[in-house]
């Protein structure tokens, strides 16, 4: 066998060679640098990776799919060849564990695994800056602890180095020394067992508020104004989505105020520093290091330059940038941003796992602010020159032009930004509110989108405003011994020296190709090749795999509705002064109508329907007829019905799900393989006004498509449906493959989000339009004798 | 003043600018001296006593057959079939010629003590006529005695029970008609014979018939060979067509009464469009630049409105009955008579103006297809001889040739276009592709049955109409018209008669001669 490439020169590859290494967090940025450095550079460690169970499949699934199959393992993967698998898996236990569960959720023979480590390393944590508290809590504050308790209750004590962060200074001016907080002049008290108590009972208190009558109210509203008449079942879902949602939103407001209340940013940073402090307090006869690093980004050279992985921190910042959605940004322009690429960090990690435990818990930062400053301005207008040379294109194909970096105090811009947001609000309920619908309500989506970047502008700014304002310098003369202490070989394959770091080499050539790439921008102004979004959907829906069609009739596939073909039918057989008396009363009646069916589809038509009271069965039968020629195919929209025939062509079944009449739908027939209409009762002759059955509308629609289906051995995963609002939710939600067709603001929305195919079609181009639904009036004339 | 002759007028610097119809409106083009303008012959002199003529015609028939009253008898079964909407065009003012003749028919029935009769719309593939359309056609009396009772009615070529299989020609075409018709001890046929195409065998061959039988004619290889199909001696069309009339005839006891109408097409305000341009008074030409204007500022459909409800005020030339192909020998040569204009030599660019309405746009919308029919179809098959525009040259037409479909009338259309033409121009390829499916589409059938849709397979007849041109002609140029909708159809678009003509030159040279074709009132041309 040929021997491993990685000569053992360096001591510290030395000092870790032969140990068993338990590592935390192996599934993210930092974790998964660590464990591709310690199999490339140390020959003979053992690594123990603790992995949380993935919802499918196991931990060994889990490490080898997010883990060794990541790029970081290219150049590890090209050195071992084929042998990758094997000597990988030889050199690594997985035991299944999660560091919110007291005991970390290990079995017996998982936590024995995890004992046996020599040195322990805990980079498991929640690195986002806006999580609700009690989350931000029991990971990162209680994670660590347990990690402790668990080597304790085995009565082991390897090295336990934990992962913290250098912010846990806090909002503060001036040197950050590499001490613990309670060593700090600065430090204040604060007990975080109760603090961990608080968070837990903010959770059940904010719980039982939003399940009070007035909150359950307003989620119920709040989804009624978001899906509209869509039926008790999804009304109620969404309904409890919100309540979710509120609690976690104050959840994560409170997160928030507490953080700041004590000094710190945010939630993340208040966390990991009561998290550092827990572990001093409590870490007895286990020798204890922690490694605050500062903002890790993309590496500056191993495993390779530039690697990263996920969307971090800085990135979304620099594309919003580049896309020209964000322009200003709290800071300073002589401010310092304290980056640190992630294999300095891994290495760090490693120095310091091979120089073992000092006689008591000690710390050491890993940053470049202090002796190699990346000033604001310097990031700023590297980024700016390097997007104006390397533009990001839009849809369209043209080169997206970057805007000058405003640099704001925070206050002001996050007023203005609020205001902004109040004014969209306002406008957006206006706009949902309107009957507008298909291409017109377009505008509803474009303010979505525009509203998208305005919460995403505050968010960033709320988020990450106060690391741009931060003005700690985070010392490193522990680490900087550390590194003096080092060979030239150990130099060369642990380089964590941040003084060596090249910012406008780094951000031009190494860090903004990585983020171009990641963000999955537009860097070319290619037009796209072949076919559209549009038509590789529409290729989807009309495959012959699909079993059926389901469509619905107003405004999908005809701009009319049931008031007016009821409208045309009554007045077919009025004299004229009758008719235009009917015209008008109806006229009068449309905004009760309209709120009625707004608020209840099926009420609407019940009540509705009731006008059909004595109306004789075979006049109107005799009618229907002449509604398909003057009415429905007068309104019809060719786009749809040709799409309904195209089913039919390739052997879909198709099937017409209404809340109109059986009566004024039936000459529709040749195109369905059945109708389900609403039906009214008739006896002798006339009918009744009084509903056979429920409706189809919301719910029930869903229910009715899907019976059909079933009884004809058809299956809903390959069903296409097509309807125009948000009420038909239901529907659209139970098949594989929804159509959104001319769709009101709500559905809009919907539908972009969720990647639905959307059709606008239309009435025929210049064909006739009627004022009014009123039936052409038929004139009745006695029969002449023929023959006298 | 015996009405003058239609003449070819030399264009010179000083003639005016010549009228060209363009759908709902005009515009005037000055064209190129040089170029020549093909004016109709005037109005002939309308029959003064309609009445007396509809009964000698009646009673003293031509050809093989008895004079009508002869041929009823008590307890007969009589059916009297007569021509659509589609014709005349314009639709005349009432009383309806139809209307006339259908009430001397059934007076001298009623005489005979007629009772079993029913009355049919000739529609064959065309939409259904409407309750209003059928009682314009055949007027109040008609209308209130039979439609009530269902005995007048729209003939319908999808109804599985009422066509009859008569049998094939030697050549193998099929003979098709209504059952009613083969039923009936006797079958009047009514019509009006606007342009030459029409009558004679075709009226009941084809009006009476359906896909089945019309497909044998109706199709591009008959078309390529119908030269044109306006001239019945060069017509394969009217080959065919007279092959399965024969042997229908022999089936059915045909009596067929044919019409010609003068070419007094527009009324007033709208009669200055029959003059000719430098023959207009100073009233004219107000009138003329008044309904202009008005009519280039309206509302498209209010613009529609106003030409749709335009009645000409047609006055009969000629009424004769009897033996169809006997009948059709006269009727043909009045219909030569007022239309034919002599024309001296080919032209390497035909020009043309569309007007309003063509036969399948009454009441309706011309869709881009309808518009090149009414060019390519119509328009550049009325001629004898040879075609106006020589082989390889240009037709420029003026329409605005707007991306308009009637959802009710033209179902097929919109999908011919948005499928059919999308894919290819080419009637032969559309004809092997296409036809069969929309031919026998059900949906189409339902509407065309129990709506008011012309037949799915009727828009790849209008475009099979137009490959005789197709094949002749190096390009068609449409000036004014949609960009979008002259490019699906193969042509291309030039926003001015001038740009037209410098497009014309890539095929034809930059010295072109032109000939304008000023038609409407009709008017066929006599290449020699």
């Amino acid at each position: 066998m040929v021997s491993n490439v990685v000569e053992m020169n360096s001591v510290i590859a030395q000092a870790l060679s032969g140990t068993r290494i338990a590592i935390t967090g192996g599934t993210g940025f930092l974790g998964t640098a660590l464990i591709e450095r310690l199999l490339r550079s140390v020959d003979d460690c053992h690594l123990i990776l603790l992995v949380r169970k993935p919802r499918r499949g196991d931990v060994d699934r889990r490490v080898e799919r997010e883990i060794l199959r990541n790029d970081a393992f290219d150049r590890l993967r090209e050195e071992w060849g084929d042998d990758f698998t094997d000597r990988a898996s030889s050199r690594i236990t997985v035991v299944a564990g999660d560091v919110a569960i007291d005991g970390l959720g290990l079995t017996e023979a998982d936590t024995a695994a995890f004992c046996s480590a020599d040195i322990v390393v805990h980079s498991a944590a929640t690195v986002s800056f806006d999580n609700p508290l009690d989350t931000s809590v029991e990971i990162n504050l209680l994670g660590p602890n347990r990690v402790l308790t668990v080597l304790q209750e085995a009565n082991v004590s390897p090295h336990l180095i934990s992962v913290s962060t250098c912010y846990v200074a806090g909002n503060r001016r001036g040197k950050a020394s590499e001490e613990f907080l309670s060593d700090s002049p600065f430090h204040i008290k604060v007990d975080w067992e109760a603090e961990v108590d608080a968070a837990r009972r903010t959770r059940a208190d904010l719980d039982a508020t939003s399940r009070t009558p007035d909150m359950l109210k307003r989620f119920g509203k709040e989804a009624r104004d978001e899906l509209g008449a869509a039926g008790v079942p999804l009304l109620s879902a969404k309904s409890e989505q919100r309540r979710e949602e509120w609690v976690d939103d104050k959840m994560v407001e409170a997160g928030r105020s507490r953080a700041t209340s004590l000094g710190w940013p945010d939630v993340y940073t208040y966390s990991k520093a009561l998290g550092e402090q827990a572990l001093l307090e409590i870490h007895g006869d286990i020798p204890l290091t922690v490694v605050r690093p500062s903002i890790i980004e993309s590496a500056w050279s191993e495993p390779k330059p530039g690697w990263i992985r996920g969307f971090r921190m800085a990135e979304p910042l620099i594309v919003s940038f580049a896309k020209g959605e964000l322009d200003q940004f709290p800071g300073y322009p002589e401010g310092i941003i304290d980056v640190i690429p992630v294999d300095m960090v891994a290495a760090a990690i490693c120095a310091v796992a091979a120089k073992g435990p000092a006689p008591s818990p000690s710390i050491y930062q890993v940053a470049s602010g202090s002796v190699n400053p990346l000033l604001y301005k310097v990031l700023t207008s590297t980024v700016q020159k390097w997007f104006t040379d390397n533009p990001i294109y839009d849809p369209n194909g043209n080169p997206i032009a970057v805007n000058d970096w405003v640099f704001t105090g925070a206050a002001g811009l996050e007023e203005k930004l609020e205001r902004i947001q109040t004014a969209f609000d306002k406008i957006g309920l206006v706009v949902n509110a309107l009957p507008i619908r298909g291409t017109k309500a377009k505008i509803a989506e474009k303010m979505t989108e525009k509203r998208r970047i305005l919460d995403q502008a505050h968010g960033y700014i709320q988020i990450y405003g106060a690391y741009g304002r931060c003005e700690a310098l985070y010392q490193i003369d522990r680490l900087m011994a550390l590194w003096d202490e080092l060979d030239q070989d150990d130099r060369a394959d642990f380089s964590f020296n941040p003084s060596e770091i090249d910012w406008t080499h780094y951000i031009t050539n190494i860090h903004l190709p990585t983020v171009v790439i990641q963000a999955r921008v537009k860097m070319t102004p290619d037009k796209r090749i072949g076919p559209s979004r549009e038509s590789r959907l529409r290729a989807q829906v009309l495959a012959p795999e699909r079993h059926f069609a389901a469509f619905d009739l107003e405004n999908t596939l005809i701009a009319s509705n049931v008031v007016e073909s009821y409208s045309w039918l009554a007045t077919r057989r009025l004299d004229p002064a009758a008719r235009v008396r009917f015209a008008l009363k109806t006229l009068g009646e449309a905004p009760s109508l309209w709120t009625r069916d707004r608020r209840d589809r099926t009420d609407f038509l019940r009540h509705f329907y009731r006008r059909y009271d004595g109306a004789p069965v075979d006049l109107l039968d005799e009618d229907a007829q002449e509604l398909l020629s003057q009415l429905i195919i007068t309104k019809s929209f060719p786009g749809g019905i040709r799409r309904i025939r195209e089913h039919r062509a390739a052997g879909h079944k198709t099937v017409l799900i209404t809340g109109a009449l059986d009566l004024a739908v039936k000459p529709l027939e040749p195109l369905f393989d059945e109708i389900i209409a609403a039906r009214v009762d008739s006896v002798g002759g006339t009918y009744t006004g009084e509903m056979l059955d429920v409706p189809p509308i919301g719910e029930v629609r869903a229910q009715v498509m899907l019976a059909w289906a079933s009884s004809h051995g058809l299956d809903p995963d390959q069903g296409v449906a097509y309807a125009d609002a948000a009420s038909d939710l239901p529907m659209l939600e139970a098949v594989g493959f929804p159509v959104a067709v001319n769709p009101e603001t709500r559905l809009i929305n919907i539908a972009e989000k969720r990647g639905w195919l959307t059709e606008n079609w239309g009435r025929a181009p210049g064909g006739p339009k009627p004022l009014f639904p009123i039936g052409r009036q038929v004139r009745t004339t006695k029969r002449r004798k023929v023959a006298s | 003043m015996s009405p003058r002759p239609g003449l070819v007028l030399d264009v010179e610097a000083t003639t005016p600018p010549i009228l060209f119809h363009h759908g709902d409106g005009v515009r005037f083009e000055k064209l190129p001296p040089g170029s020549r303008v093909v004016y109709p012959n005037e109005p002939l002199d309308p029959i003064e006593d309609v009445d007396g003529a509809i009964e000698h015609a009646l009673l003293n028939p031509l050809g093989d057959q008895q004079p009508l009253d002869a041929l009823m008898f008590a307890g007969m079964k009589l059916t009297i079939a007569f021509d659509d909407i589609s014709l005349p065009l314009p639709q005349m003012q009432a009383p309806d010629i139809r209307g006339r003749i259908i009430e001397k028919v059934l007076d001298l029935a009623a005489a005979a003590g007629v009772d079993d009769v029913h009355l049919i719309a000739a529609l064959a593939l065309h939409r259904r006529m409407t309750d209003r359309e059928l009682r314009h056609a055949v007027g109040d009396r008609v209308y209130d005695a039979f439609a009530p009772s269902g005995q007048l009615y729209n003939f319908d070529a999808e109804d599985p029970d009422g066509l009859t299989h008569l049998g094939e020609t030697k050549h193998g075409e099929e003979v098709i008609i209504s059952t009613r018709a083969v039923e009936s001890d006797l079958l009047v046929y009514v019509n009006i014979n606007l342009v030459s195409m029409d009558g004679g065998h075709k009226s009941v061959a084809t009006g009476l018939s359906g896909y089945q039988a019309i497909r044998h004619h109706h199709n591009v290889h008959t078309m390529h060979r119908s030269t044109s199909f306006m001239d019945q001696d060069n017509s394969e069309l009217h080959t065919r067509n007279w092959r399965q009339g024969r042997l229908l005839a022999d089936s059915v006891n045909i009596f067929q009464v044919e019409t010609t109408l003068n070419t007094d097409t527009f009324p007033k305000p709208f009669d200055f469009l029959q003059k000719r341009e430098w023959e207009m008074n100073a009233k004219d030409r107000a009138m003329l630049l008044g309904t202009k204007v008005g009519l280039d500022r309206m509302h498209t459909r209010v613009k529609r409105n106003i030409m749709q409800g335009i009645r000409a005020p047609y006055g009969l030339t000629s009424i004769q009955a009897g033996e169809v192909e006997a009948v059709h020998t006269v009727t043909t040569a009045n219909v030569y008579q007022q239309q034919l204009v002599r024309v001296e030599g080919q032209t390497d660019v035909m020009t043309m103006g569309i007007p309003f309405v063509g036969p399948y746009n009454v009441n309706s919308i011309m869709n881009p297809i309808l518009v090149a029919c009414m060019g390519l179809g119509y328009y550049f098959n009325l001629y004898r001889g040879k075609p106006l525009v020589r082989e390889g040259g240009v037709v420029i037409m003026t329409h605005p040739t707007k991306l308009e479909f009637h959802p009710v009338h033209h179902p097929s259309y919109i999908d011919f276009f948005e499928e059919v033409l999308a894919d290819t121009t080419d009637p032969l390829e559309i004809e092997k592709k296409y036809e069969k499916r929309y031919a026998e589409d059900e949906w189409y059938r339902h509407l065309y049955r129990t709506s008011y849709a012309y037949h799915g397979v009727h828009p790849f007849y209008m475009w099979y109409w137009c490959a005789h041109a197709l094949q002749h002609l190096s390009q068609v140029i449409v000036v004014g018209g949609d960009v979008k909708a002259v490019r699906r159809l193969g042509f291309r678009p030039a926003s001015t008669m001038n740009d037209a003509l410098e497009m014309a030159s890539d095929t034809v040279g930059s010295r072109p001669t032109v000939t304008h074709f000023h038609n409407p009132p009709m008017l066929m041309a006599d290449v020699v």
